[in-house]
């Protein structure tokens, strides 16, 4: 079956400013495609470009000393990428939302939630206000809430974080999106909850038939829930293939040392192999190759000639000299 | 082979006030730790294991003498040392020494990296400042950084590279006892390694004993020799590594490890989803304290605390199946 494209991003790169005239580059060439129905994982250490990949898809960087400098992110024929306020205002919390890692960020602390929910829902249709609070207590119900009535007239503050997530999740799903874009939706909850929690995406993505950009540090998260997986390290892809394939057979020696540097429960090793060195700075990247001073395999074209991202394999791409010939 | 007991806890309790009443007395209190017993031999890595707010870091403190318990006795080198004074507990902390989550935020920003490794030496010893500058540069080279380093300061340190200084800072006054409060938790996933692999090898030379404290069972299970589980303040399993991971007796200890992420996507194992939120720790549950989430519980559990049994040797369980 032939794979149906929802979201293409392509040639993406988003600049930071200190000044008017000088910036640091955060991403750049960052190109992908997000198929229908398929959850695509975003992995990467802290600093990688995660989150500004997403806030640049979702035209999110409005507050931020942020500028998309490059690049496109087609979403169902619509380039997203300087699109008018009005279209981006139809489209996001409607076709394409988000939920963050902080669910504090995403809930006005002032707004009682039935209000908060009510707004999101009517904003994209065309409900009455009963309709929208029915609507709003169905969605609090399926990401298993077990009192919706009583929660709705909360404040976010009354909620524990395990709740608030919950209600996040309720919030971004209530106008069925295509696509869900969850930068660490689980890193800030204990590993019971986070469970819980993943579960139901799960659950909700496969009813519903949506695609999933999960960005995560966390491999075991996924291994767990991912089809495909894109690796980032300094602001730039460097792998790109099939879940299996990726942890049977990581390309990539960043990828390689990432996978063999977590401990795996039941693995019995009492001693990990380590990379040595840490992520560079974004002001002094390394030219050449950005991960070759801390590659054991770094030869002089590495450290010179920087490699692109080509596909080595079917369905697999990596940013290395060691996979590409000259 | 003899194992001798370093550091006992019996009976250990904590509340902390919340809000005040007009009279200024607080009316409520957040039952920390609860009833806390464990023993660590000399030399092992014993773990305190848990979810957020369970009481893990408010134990380390409690072993540290940063916080007096309530109630119960702290036994260190077979001296009681909760009710001492914090001067008659300065020679004693020489020997026990923490580490913290958060790198950046337990070094002082405007010490240079010498004066913060060296304070403890100044606390501790008479050394002159030769002696000290030597300690410092041979503490540097042990955790992987150069004497280069000594005369910078914290944020020019990569987090960690932070990590490190505040394990020589640790080291300096050779401890016997080191309490490593999640040490790894706040390190990029690529460094978590480098750090964990330079505490074993520590471990290793200076025979240190371990108080280790995380909430990530992958990485509990690769450096414990023991570990304890706690939920709600109360410890609810006490096992060696081995017994705890393949047969886990506590319901609780059972859905934590199965709630865990296995970084293998070709495994598909079956997970225990518990229901609902941990329960605050202001209105303790009457009966056990995960009575209320738990699957196999009984009229009883919500009628009474269960008491702790050992169950085979060495391995201890609070629960009314066993
Ligand atoms: N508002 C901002 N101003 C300046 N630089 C920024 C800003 N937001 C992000 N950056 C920089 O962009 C880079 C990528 O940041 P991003 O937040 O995407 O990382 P991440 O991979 O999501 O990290 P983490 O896992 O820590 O959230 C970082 O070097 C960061 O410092
Ligand atoms: N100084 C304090 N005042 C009030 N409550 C506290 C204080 N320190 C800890 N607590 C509470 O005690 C419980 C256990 O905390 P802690 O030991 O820090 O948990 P953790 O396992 O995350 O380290 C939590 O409910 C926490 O909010
Ligand atoms: S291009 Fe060279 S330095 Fe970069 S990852 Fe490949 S082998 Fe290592
Ligand atoms: S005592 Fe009862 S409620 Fe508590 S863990 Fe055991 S079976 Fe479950
Ligand atoms: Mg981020
Ligand atoms: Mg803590």
């Amino acid at each position: 079956m032939p794979q149906e494209i929802l979201l293409s991003v392509k040639d993406l790169r988003t600049d930071f400013y200190s000044s008017k005239t000088s910036f640091v580059t955060a991403i750049q060439d960052v190109s992908f495609d997000i198929y229908r129905g398929e959850i695509l994982g975003l992995v990467g250490e802290s600093g990688c470009g995660k989150s500004v990949t997403s806030l640049s898809i979702m035209q999110l960087l409005k507050d931020t000393p942020g500028k998309i400098a490059n690049g496109s992110a087609v979403l169902d024929g619509v380039n997203l990428i300087g699109a008018s306020d009005a279209v981006i205002r139809d489209i996001r919390g409607g076709k394409m939302s988000m939920i963050f890692q902080e669910p504090m960020s995403a809930l006005n602390p002032a707004m009682r939630i039935d209000k908060q929910m009510i707004e999101t829902i009517c904003l994209h249709q065309d409900l009455s206000k009963e309709q929208a609070l029915a609507h709003a207590a169905e969605m609090l119900k399926k990401v298993g809430i077990p009192d919706p009535s009583r929660i709705l007239k909360n404040y976010p503050h009354q909620l524990s974080g395990g709740m608030s997530q919950r209600v996040m999740i309720a919030m971004a799903l209530s106008n069925d999106p295509k696509l869900l874009i969850a930068d660490e939706p689980t890193t800030a909850l204990d590993v019971t909850i986070q469970a819980q929690i993943l579960d139901l995406m799960k659950k909700l993505q496969k009813e519903a038939n949506s695609s999933i950009l999960l960005i995560t540090h966390d491999l075991g998260v996924v291994a767990e829930m991912c089809t495909r997986v894109i690796v980032m390290y300094a602001g730039k892809i460097v792998e790109m293939a099939p879940v299996e394939k990726l942890f049977a057979n990581p390309s990539h020696p960043y990828t390689q040392g990432l996978i063999a540097s977590v401990p795996k429960l039941g693995s019995g090793v009492k001693v990990l192999p380590s990379i040595p060195g840490s992520v560079p700075d974004l002001a002094s990247m390394p030219s050449g190759c950005r991960f070759a001073p801390r590659c054991k395999y770094a030869t002089d074209q590495c450290r010179t000639q920087e490699p692109q991202l080509v596909e080595i394999a079917k369905d697999q791409k990596c940013r290395c000299w060691l996979t590409q010939g000259e | 082979m003899e194992k001798n007991v370093i550091l006992s806890l019996k009976n250990v309790s904590k509340t902390f006030p919340v809000g005040k009443s007009l009279f200024g007395k607080p009316k409520k209190f957040v039952h920390a730790v609860n009833n806390v017993s464990f023993d660590v031999y000399e030399g092992e890595t014993f773990s305190i294991v848990g979810e957020s707010g369970c009481g893990k870091s408010t134990t380390g403190r409690l072993i540290n003498h940063l916080l007096i318990p309530d109630s119960g006795e702290v036994w260190f080198q077979g001296k009681e040392i909760s009710k001492i004074s914090q001067n008659e507990m300065r020679p004693i902390r020489k020997n026990m020494q923490m580490i913290f989550q958060d790198p950046a935020g337990s070094l002082n920003p405007r010490m240079r990296v010498s004066e913060l490794i060296e304070e403890p030496l100044l606390i501790h010893t008479n050394m002159n400042a030769s002696e000290r500058e030597k300690v410092v540069n041979k503490l540097l080279k042990i955790v992987g950084l150069s004497d280069k380093h000594a005369s910078r300061y914290p944020h020019e340190f990569s987090g960690g590279q932070k990590q490190r200084i505040g394990i020589a800072r640790a080291l300096t006054v050779n401890p016997q006892l080191v309490i490593a409060d999640e040490p790894i938790s706040a390190l990029d996933v690529s460094i978590q390694a480098q750090v964990l692999n330079l505490l074993h090898k520590l471990q290793e030379e200076y025979k240190l004993t371990y108080v280790f404290i995380s909430h990530d069972l992958s990485v509990v299970e690769m450096i414990s020799d023991r570990i304890a589980v706690m939920y709600l303040g109360f410890v609810v399993e006490t096992a060696p590594k081995e017994m705890l991971y393949q047969s886990p007796k506590h319901p609780y200890t059972e859905a934590l490890l199965s709630a865990v992420p296995i970084p293998d996507p070709t495994l598909h194992k079956e997970r225990i989803i518990l229901e609902g939120d941990i329960p605050s720790t202001i209105n303790l549950p009457k009966g056990c304290p995960f009575a209320a989430r738990c699957s196999k519980s009984k009229p009883e559990c919500l009628e009474k605390r269960p008491d702790t049994h050992e169950v085979e040797p060495g391995h201890f369980v609070a629960c009314h199946l066993y």
